[in-house]
């Protein structure tokens, strides 16, 4: 293998891109993961999408475009899911469709080349400028910041959120912080991932570290650790084959989930669960 | 005479369509335990939550504490109000132990960006340990019982040093067992620390005999207060609950057998 291509601004922007946007998106996957709410980041991920593209179609920058959908459907989505309006299946068939709908329409109004609206769909992190690397970098530091810094409420808030408001923590506050910043991460993220699988990079490695752990400190960990590898491995795959990052590195977050869940302890009988039957026996 | 901690004035709540107050008063003295019986549906839980602040008003005026409640006011006042809900469903695969969710009971008291204390850290384990959960304070808590769910949750409010105790049915689908443990655990808190408290229930074989109160609520209003033996007489409770003196005398004299006669 041929080591000099590491000397390549593209590839250093490329490693930096998928280390801070795995972390960005793994940390986002434990709220989604732990509150339930995989509906909340299909949505606002292909609202993003649609955002970006109306960017493009109408000429300002896809970022704004991304950032303001993907806050909208979180506006739309959150107090619904906040007072159990609406099933969460349902929230999704609506806010998904709706952005999927709008994002083939921009696409189809876009005059000219398509191909900066498919980089967006599929994404292309060896194409990230220094730019980007730098949005990442602002993204994922205000991520993992709030949450050490909020940490016992977010923790409040994932267990339950009524239980939480009953003992004076603004629930529904951290509720509306977490949407807003899967929107930031979202957006960050979407030249380098694409929009149609950010998604993956959000759920895989958060799920997978859901099924290692019963501590939230140590799930936020490997979870991390679980999205950056996703980042690395499958920017390693893209480059040796020659083949789209964005879908080497969400398939590889889709491996990583496979082993966990295969060689889950929280699929073994414990200790203190085995004892009672011994006793019986 | 202890002075009066709770306050209702014509209280009115609405979900909707449905109104689930319409226009309750009622007054709680510092250190009473006040039994709320009624049908499912009655508004039982709405007047919990007019009191910890998480109900919203329609009209009327609700003091707890000293102070009015207001839509900007009710964070600080739930930071003095223990509340344990029904049985939960809990993520059996939940990523935290008995201990960390004890803990959830100081947050609201700590405030924003203030780690748990060595001093907090006594505190839920002094809670733990009165509700006799110590023995499973690393245990997640996902693969606790319901009755063990429950202690946890009571447990919690005692971390949180609450001024007010609102219980919201909380044998709801436990066993025999299980209820009287509760039952049981609820009278020593109330007997020993003499903290003001609400206990909310459906089913009167579920109502602590520590009650020195006992409200009946029918659809939204309270259709009576007094002493336990001069209101829960059957002609009440047939009342109450739309339902024969023979069923209501058949089912008492079954709870008489389970409880040993309790009331």
């Amino acid at each position: 293998m041929e080591f000099s291509i590491f000397g390549y601004q593209f590839m250093q922007n490329a490693i930096l891109s998928a280390f801070l946007g795995g972390i960005a998106c793994a940390t986002i996957g434990v709220f989604v993961v732990l509150m339930h709410m995989p509906f909340i980041g299909v949505a606002m991920s292909h609202a993003a999408f649609a955002g970006a593209l109306l960017g493009l179609w109408l000429g300002f920058n896809p970022l704004v475009g991304a950032i303001a959908l993907s806050l909208a459907a979180a506006a739309i989505i959150g107090p619904l899911a906040d007072r159990g309006e609406l099933t969460p299946e349902t929230s999704l068939g609506v806010i998904f469709s709706l952005m999927l709908g709008l994002a083939f329409l921009f696409m189809g109004l876009m005059p000219g080349n398509k191909a900066a609206a498919l980089d967006l769909l599929w994404g292309s992190i060896l194409t990230n400028t220094r730019s980007d690397v730098l949005l990442l970098g602002i993204v994922a530091a205000v991520v993992v910041g709030l949450v050490f810094a909020f940490y016992k409420e977010i923790q409040a808030t994932i267990f339950h959120r009524d239980m939480a408001r009953s003992v004076g923590i603004p629930a529904t506050l951290i509720l509306y912080g977490v949407l807003f910043l899967t929107g930031a991460t979202i957006t960050a993220s979407l030249r380098s991932i694409g929009g149609l699988l950010i998604f993956s990079l959000i759920l895989n490695p958060a799920a997978a570290a859901y099924q290692l752990t019963y501590s939230m400190k140590k799930m936020f960990f490997l979870a991390a650790a679980f999205g950056v590898l996703s980042g690395w491995i499958g920017l390693l795959f893209s480059y040796l084959f020659n083949i789209p990052s964005g879908a080497t590195i969400v398939v590889t977050s889709s491996v990583i989930f496979g082993i966990a869940a295969v060689f889950s302890p929280k699929r073994k009988v414990k200790g203190w669960q085995k004892k009672p039957l011994m006793e019986g026996q | 005479m202890a002075d009066v901690v709770i306050k209702i004035e014509k209280a009115v709540v609405s979900y909707r369509e449905n109104v689930a107050l319409r226009g309750v008063s009622l007054e709680v003295k510092g250190g009473e335990f006040v039994g709320i019986v009624g049908p499912n549906g009655a508004g039982k839980t709405t007047l919990l939550t007019v009191v910890n602040g998480l109900g919203k008003l329609l009209s009327g005026r609700v003091w707890v504490l000293g102070h009015y409640l207001t839509a900007g006011n009710g964070h600080s006042l739930r930071k003095k109000v223990g509340y344990v809900p029904q049985v939960q469903n809990i993520d059996p695969r939940m990523p935290m132990n008995v201990r960390e969710v004890v803990m959830i009971g100081r947050y609201g008291l700590l405030g924003l960006l203030r780690r748990p204390s060595k001093r907090d850290w006594e505190i839920v384990d002094e809670a733990i340990e009165l509700v006799g959960m110590s023995h499973l304070v690393q245990r997640p808590i996902g693969h606790l019982s319901g009755g063990e769910q429950q202690r946890v949750a009571i447990a919690r409010c005692l971390a949180q040093e609450p001024e007010l105790f609102l219980l919201d049915e909380p044998t709801a689908s436990l066993d025999w067992k299980a209820q009287s443990g509760i039952l049981e655990l609820v009278k020593h808190i109330h007997d020993s620390r003499h903290i003001t408290t609400l206990f909310v229930t459906h089913d009167l074989s579920a109502l602590p005999v520590a009650c020195d109160r006992v409200v009946l609520m029918k659809e939204g209003l309270i259709w009576g207060e007094g002493s336990p033996a001069e209101l829960l007489t059957d002609e009440n409770l047939s009342r109450l609950y739309d339902m024969p003196i023979s069923e209501v005398k058949r089912r008492r004299r079954e709870e008489t057998l389970v409880n040993g006669g309790e009331f």
